[in-house]
């Protein structure tokens, strides 16, 4: 199934391609820097849209630099934007306070509201996926280690990562099992679901056992020693300090509001 | 039961004994009895062939070795250790395991990281991790695929990959299911050239029968979970009628010489 090898393939080309850009800075500095945007970009008022858009611009300097394809990133959003404008819907019903007004158009103040909420959604999540791109599933995890979080919640966060790889693998093997058997049929037919998701899960189950025994038998004993990753303390500073400094600024003075008076 | 420490190639009282089962039993909780009273030893640098048709225990027997399963009646010592709840984790040091599924083996993202996952878990520094993986990669000859994705590898590569996984653990005992699974002639003499440069005992349970004649001295040939032949290789995979009577038939190599013509 082609969305299954998708996923697969996403998979694997985040591992590869952050590969090439392992660079010197630590995973937790990227973690804070990603934690302290998210604050900031919550923090903003339901209908301050100005001043949030100005968080932009962090998204997208990083963006830039990291070499992260727009339409990469886009794609693997777009569903928040879906979730996020599904819980904001109601707005616009329920506050109808008019405050800007263009000839006949009225914007009211559960629109802008409802557009502050994605706007949210959509740049916690682009930070996510750049940090996710950047650091790694392992280097999260990491830095979560570095945080003193419970290495039973790490564990259970990287192996989860790992073994959605097995179930995919596992559910591609099978769909194209089925469909090599069930010519001109489109899909899975909703007879066989019931069978095939719980042959899809035990056989799973009996990878993911298999892949825990191999880490067992190489001496896993319940912390991960994955990559050791190479960091600099210098650069590492810089780019909390840097990144926080900027990140205040751009929550503080509303970039695109100043720019736009300036230009009017 | 025809099965002992002095089989064939040792040097009886001399060598020290890297495995000593003693009397194993095994049933699966389901009440399936695996094993029965199986009792075998392998020396140091020994290398035994473990054959039999499917289903005989040959799998079961290698898990039992390092732990994966419990609930066994007998003695099972790996490197001098009891291999008991308590001492999984030296029994694991000594003895390495390469799984038939390279897949399942793999589950790091690249070739280098997979390789010094072993080490790292068991506590080595950077550097020393860095020189067991890389030694490793060269006895597999992988060493130019350090940074390669695993998804990108074919079968033979994944296969020596796995290898590569458990040398780097420098153990003292490898167990390999089934290692000639699923790869063409050439990656087939590559991986029989590589399992013959390692030095550690190694027990090989297999159903390709020409790759145990080329690697192993000594096979041990199980039917039913139990021991019905120990001893040296030669003699046992030329039995045909042995090989008939327990569910094999005589290596490729040796039917097309009694086929050709004089």
């Amino acid at each position: 199934m082609n969305k299954l090898r998708g996923a697969i393939h996403n998979i694997h080309a985040a591992d590869e391609g952050r590969r090439g850009r392992d660079g010197t800075v630590h995973p937790l500095a990227r973690l804070l820097v990603a934690l302290w945007y998210a604050v900031a970009v919550v923090s903003f008022d339901r209908y301050n849209m100005a001043g949030l858009t100005g968080m932009l611009l962090y998204l997208l300097i990083l963006g830039i630099w990291d070499g992260i394809s727009v339409k990469a990133a886009a794609g693997r959003i777009f569903p928040v934007l879906v979730l996020t404008g599904i819980a904001g819907m109601a707005n616009p019903f329920l506050d109808r306070e008019i405050y800007w007004q263009f000839g006949q158009t009225k914007v009211t103040g559960g629109m802008i509201s409802m557009a502050t909420l994605m706007m949210k959604g959509i740049f916690c999540a682009a930070s996510s996926y750049l940090l996710l791109t950047e650091t790694g599933m392992e280097g999260i995890c990491y830095s979560l280690r570095c945080l003193h979080v419970p290495k039973e919640f790490v564990t259970v966060l990287l192996l989860t990562y790992r073994y959605l790889i097995v179930l995919l693998k596992e559910a591609e093997r099978m769909t194209q099992a089925y469909k090599l058997r069930a010519p001109g049929q489109r899909g899975i037919h909703i007879k066989t679901w019931g069978a095939f998701v719980g042959q899809l899960l035990l056989r799973s189950i009996d990878r993911a056992e298999t892949v825990y025994e191999s880490m067992l038998l190489r001496g896993y004993h319940g912390e991960f020693a994955g990559k050791r990753f190479r960091w600099e303390k210098g650069v590492s500073i810089c780019y909390v300090l840097f990144w926080g400094a900027a990140i205040a600024c751009l929550r503080a003075v509303p970039v695109f509001e100043l720019a736009g008076k300036l230009l009017l | 039961m025809l099965s002992s420490c002095s089989g064939a190639g040792g040097k009886e009282g001399q060598d020290l004994e890297k495995i000593k089962v003693e009397n194993l039993c095994f049933a699966y909780p389901n009440g399936n009895q695996v094993l029965h009273n199986v009792s075998f030893c392998v020396k140091e640098g020994e290398s035994v062939g473990l054959i039999g048709a499917n289903g005989v225990g040959k799998s079961t027997l290698l898990k039992l070795l390092v732990g994966l399963a419990d609930g066994y009646q007998g003695r099972i010592y790996v490197d001098g250790t009891a291999v008991e709840k308590r001492n999984l984790a030296a029994v694991r040091k000594s003895a390495g395991y390469v799984f038939q599924d390279s897949d399942s083996q793999l589950f790091l993202s690249t070739v280098y990281e997979d390789v010094a996952f072993g080490p790292r878990n068991y506590g080595c520094s950077e550097e020393e991790t860095e020189r067991r993986t890389m030694e490793a990669l060269r006895k597999v000859h992988l060493e130019d695929l350090r940074d390669r994705q695993i998804y990108r590898m074919s079968g033979g590569q994944k296969k020596l990959a796995s290898l590569a996984t458990v040398l780097s653990m420098e153990p003292e005992i490898m167990l390999l299911d089934e290692p000639s699974i699923a790869l063409d002639p050439r990656n087939r003499r590559n991986l029989i050239s590589v399992l013959n440069e390692i030095t550690a005992a190694k027990v090989i349970a297999s159903h390709d029968l020409d790759m145990i004649r080329d690697t192993c001295g000594r096979t041990v040939l199980l039917f039913g979970g139990r021991i019905v032949r120990d001893g040296r290789t030669e003699e046992i995979l030329h039995d045909k009628q042995l090989l008939e009577e327990n569910g094999l038939e005589l290596p490729l190599g040796l039917q097309r010489r009694g086929a050709g013509p004089d």
